[in-house]
């Protein structure tokens, strides 16, 4: 008992030590990042290595880490927030952690739909949520919209996952400001009803399910079949890129999201957190963020790379990403009232 | 005529050490109190429509779910629990030595692990299923039912009981139930009528654990997508994103909790489970034939589902992945885990000894105070996680940046993003976990031994050191096992709160499965499951010397 307690007491002697000591490094960007650190490690060594700017960050969830910002607030060390999902960044600009960058560069690599109105935030990678359906079940021909997918022909054929997840709801978001919410909500319960198993937990469940036979048909991030596709070539699985001809909301394109990333207003490092953001949306970095995480490139100059030529062209959503942020909360209360889990 | 110099000489030493450890113990309450408050002060924001909201569409099943799920887990760690304890200790079987330290295991596997263990094996991708739907063509089912979620929640917290319940038969003396044999009760009179009652207090502080923790739990119900109470919290927090409304959702949970607690506390009142003779020897009922045969198949079924097949599932999928992982970054972030444990155990062991011999000491109205200390437990980790971050970044607002501007000193953080608040977070969460075992095994001091000692000249310091450490050293152990344990496998409150570059296996596991990537999630899950095993079983080997 007593050796545990000398051992203990030694461990935390020794913690309290280094605490001040890893602290000191005061130069150098520190990141709150949403992005899961073997997605984002890679670049951040890269941009080290080119600028000599080292870069520690903190990698959690979107709302437990604008929580932190928002309670460290102007003493913050955090100098720049990248997270997934253009929600969480229209939150965080919401609620005013981040602040306006002017930049010609940003705004020549990066599409205005991608980034916020106001500068606070930009988009980094695209991440299109598309269609997936069985090769051996359905042929493309029966598909045409997500909203097609609420008709009577794939009842018990659909396989969602969670609309407690961010993808979702951005998705219904965008539907509501093509299609009002009266009409989404029909839409979503129409969804419900064709469900052939209750919703998933992730993405990669829905694509197991449609290889196992669960079901035929379902709706998906592209880069989580695209992975699955890479370790097991033979998956009778693939993609369908929706809403691609038509008038209007038929017609609107693929839905996307993004990956993106705001200066905190805390930052005492602005120059060199605009240089990082700058960084990442050039050509280089933006080929080895596609090819990280099969994730599409924000910079409409960079041609895409191999794996990602596989799926074709497609048409995306040119609705401002903001949007989906806006309507969040709208999307959600649909999807409760439609009974979508 | 002896009496009166020794009752001066008691008070008289009691009284020096109070003052302090009493401040001690009331601080300790008040820093668990701080982020609770601030999640009770999110009442004064008005979330009018987001209730409003959740009441016309899911609170109903919500609540629903959540009482199905505390009463289906409480019902199955307490027949798990008990029936393995008391098997263990009072019948002989074959294997039994083994099992009464294997059955300790499953508690060193996170509930979220399992569950995704038993999602990929038995879900109709998993390879069973593949397997019957191709040979025999049976049809598909989903096995995410609300009964494998109450089973695999069952699986994983049934140790709290079996661990607290075990040590309480071990040390209810041979004599007590050969007593009550001798006086005409059969075995299972004995044990309905005497050793369950005197087992009380350790298994109601076990099945409490169990239920404090299935309510705060949201990582195993997400992979089912099981909707509970904690759903809601999260869907405020990270869908509204309302944190305000997710705290008020939060301290209704700890309003439950607060409120069971009490009810649990007024009806076991102030009785009290004092033991005869200390055990000499132990006696065993032999089993035999079919019976013993039965019951180790009993013991092995649960040791199987809730252990070894997570284990080797997981090392099925460790090899897969290969040794890639296994580079200079795995040992940093083995480090990391283990002197997060070692040092949140021996924090949280100490001041769960204090604030159980202030609240012995205490009278009844304070004893309720000393009682808030346990609620850290039954919030969800991240909502707690922001209540330490929330609160400390105002004591150093308002305290230490003023307090270091007026020394002179360049105004630094020192709570927020250091291993302190780390710690905090974790003292405040476990505290609960660390005061069942202690508190039980100080009940079952005869207060005659200490007070002897006392009789006899003894000072307070020296009573406490060579009296009561030595007589609670099972509890001290236990709680500290539990803690490093739990500490270990703790995932959003570190998440938050670690220090730049303080990533452990958690954060790992963490950053591999919120992509859905399992597989790669399973070295470091694999090395947790391996690290809570060491303390489990030097523990086990301690007591059975």
């Amino acid at each position: 008992m007593r050796s545990v307690l000398v051992i203990g007491l030694a461990l935390l002697l020794a913690a309290c030590g280094e605490g001040p000591e890893s602290q000191k490094a005061d130069e150098g960007l520190v990141v709150y990042t949403a992005r899961k650190e073997h997605l984002i490690k890679p670049l951040f060594d890269r941009f080290t290595a080119q600028t000599g700017i080292p870069i520690r960050y903190v990698t959690d969830a979107a709302g437990p880490l604008l929580a932190r910002l928002q309670a460290e607030g102007e003493r913050s060390r955090a100098d720049l927030l990248i997270t997934v999902d253009a929600g969480n960044l229209w939150q965080a600009a919401e609620a005013g952690v981040l602040q306006p960058i002017e930049s010609d560069v940003l705004a020549s690599n990066i599409p205005s739909a991608l980034r916020d109105e106001g500068n606070r935030w930009f988009g980094l990678s695209i991440r299109a949520r598309t269609i997936i359906y069985s090769t051996e079940r359905v042929k493309p021909s029966e598909l045409s919209t997500y909203e097609a997918l609420a008709d009577e022909q794939w009842t018990g054929r659909l396989c969602l996952r969670t609309a407690k997840k961010v993808y979702n709801q951005s998705l219904v978001a965008t539907m509501i400001a093509a299609r009002g919410e009266a009409e989404t909500e029909e839409i979503v319960s129409g969804w419900v009803k064709n469900l052939a198993v209750p919703p998933f937990s992730n993405d990669n469940k829905v694509v197991e399910a449609i290889a196992a036979g669960q079901c035929d048909v379902g709706i998906v991030n592209t880069y989580y079949l695209a992975r699955m596709v890479a370790d097991d070539p033979s998956l009778p699985v693939t993609m369908f890129w929706p809403n691609q001809q038509g008038e209007g909301a038929d017609g609107r394109g693929v839905h996307l999201n993004i990956s993106g990333a705001g200066i905190t207003r805390a930052s005492q490092h602005v120059a060199e957190a605009q240089q990082l953001i700058e960084w990442l949306s050039g050509t280089d970095a933006q080929l080895q963020l596609a090819l990280l995480n099969q994730e599409y490139p924000v910079n409409p100059q960079v041609s895409l790379p191999e794996p990602l030529t596989r799926w074709g062209e497609f048409e995306g959503d040119d609705i401002p990403v903001a949007e989906a942020g806006r309507l969040q909360g709208e999307a959600i209360r649909v999807m409760d009232r439609a009974g979508y889990r | 005529m002896n009496e009166a110099p020794a009752a001066r000489l008691i008070s008289a030493g009691q009284k020096s050490l109070r003052p302090l450890s009493r401040i001690a113990a009331s601080v300790a309450v008040l820093a668990v109190l701080a982020p609770i408050l601030v999640v009770i002060f999110s009442w004064g924001s008005d979330q009018t429509e987001i209730w409003q909201h959740l009441i016309a569409t899911q609170l109903s099943s919500l609540l629903r779910n959540t009482l199905v799920l505390l009463m289906g887990v409480g019902l199955c760690v307490s027949v798990l629990g008990i029936s393995l304890a008391w098997l263990v200790v009072m019948c002989d079987f074959p294997g039994r030595a083994k099992f009464e330290w294997l059955l300790m295991l499953p508690m060193a596997v996170p509930a979220y692990v399992l569950a995704f263990v038993v999602l990929g094996l038995f879900d109709f991708s998993g390879p069973l299923q593949s397997f019957l739907s191709r040979e025999l063509g049976l049809p598909l089912i989903d096995v995410r039912h609300e009964a494998v979620v109450v089973l695999v929640l069952s699986l994983v917290l049934y140790p709290y009981v079996y661990m607290l319940a075990r040590s309480a038969f071990l040390s209810q003396s041979s004599d007590t139930i050969e007593a009550a044999r001798s006086l005409g009760s059969g075995a299972w009179g004995a044990f309905f009528r005497v050793a369950l009652p005197m087992a009380r207090p350790a298994i109601i502080a076990g099945v409490s654990l169990a239920l404090m923790e299935t309510l705060a739990d949201f990582g195993t119900v997400a992979v089912f997508n099981y909707d509970t109470f904690t759903t809601a919290i999260y869907k405020a927090w990270f869908g509204f994103f309302s944190l305000q409304a997710a705290a008020q959702l939060a301290s209704l949970l700890l309003l439950f909790v607060a409120l069971t607690l009490f009810a649990e506390k007024r009806l076991r009142g102030r009785r009290r489970y004092v033991q005869g003779s200390q055990l000499h020897h132990h006696f065993r009922h032999p089993l035999t034939g079919l019976r013993a045969w039965a019951v180790t198949a009993y013991c092995l079924l649960v040791l199987s589902v809730a252990f070894f097949l997570p284990v080797l599932q997981m090392l099925i999928w460790a090899f897969e992945v290969g040794a890639a992982q296994l580079d200079a970054r795995f040992g940093a972030l083995l480090w990391h885990s283990l002197s997060l444990a070692l040092q949140a155990s021996v924090l949280t062991v100490a001041i769960a000894t204090l604030l159980a011999f202030s609240r012995w000491r205490a009278g009844p109205r304070q004893r309720a105070f000393f009682d808030l200390a346990q609620l850290g437990y039954a919030l969800p980790g991240s909502v707690l996680a922001v209540g330490v971050v929330i609160s400390f970044s105002r004591i150093e607002q308002q305290l230490l940046f003023p307090l270091q501007a007026w020394l002179g000193m360049e105004a630094r953080s020192v709570l927020v993003g250091t291993v302190l608040a780390l710690l905090a977070a974790y003292w405040i969460r476990f505290l609960a976990v660390a005061s069942g075992p202690i508190d039980a095994s100080l009940l079952r001091i005869r207060p005659s031994i200490p007070d002897a000692a006392r009789t006899l000249g003894a000072r307070p310091l020296e009573v406490l050191w060579r009296i009561y450490l030595p007589m609670l050293r099972p509890g001290l152990l236990t709680a500290a096992i539990l803690v490093f344990v739990d500490v270990i496998k703790e995932m959003p409150a570190t998440l938050l709160l670690r220090p730049y570059g303080w990533d452990t296996l958690a954060v790992r596991i963490y950053e591999m499965t919120s992509e859905g990537e399992w597989q790669r999630a399973a070295l470091p899950a694999l090395t947790i499951v391996l690290l809570g095993l060491v303390p489990v079983i030097i523990s086990i080997k301690r007591t059975l010397k």
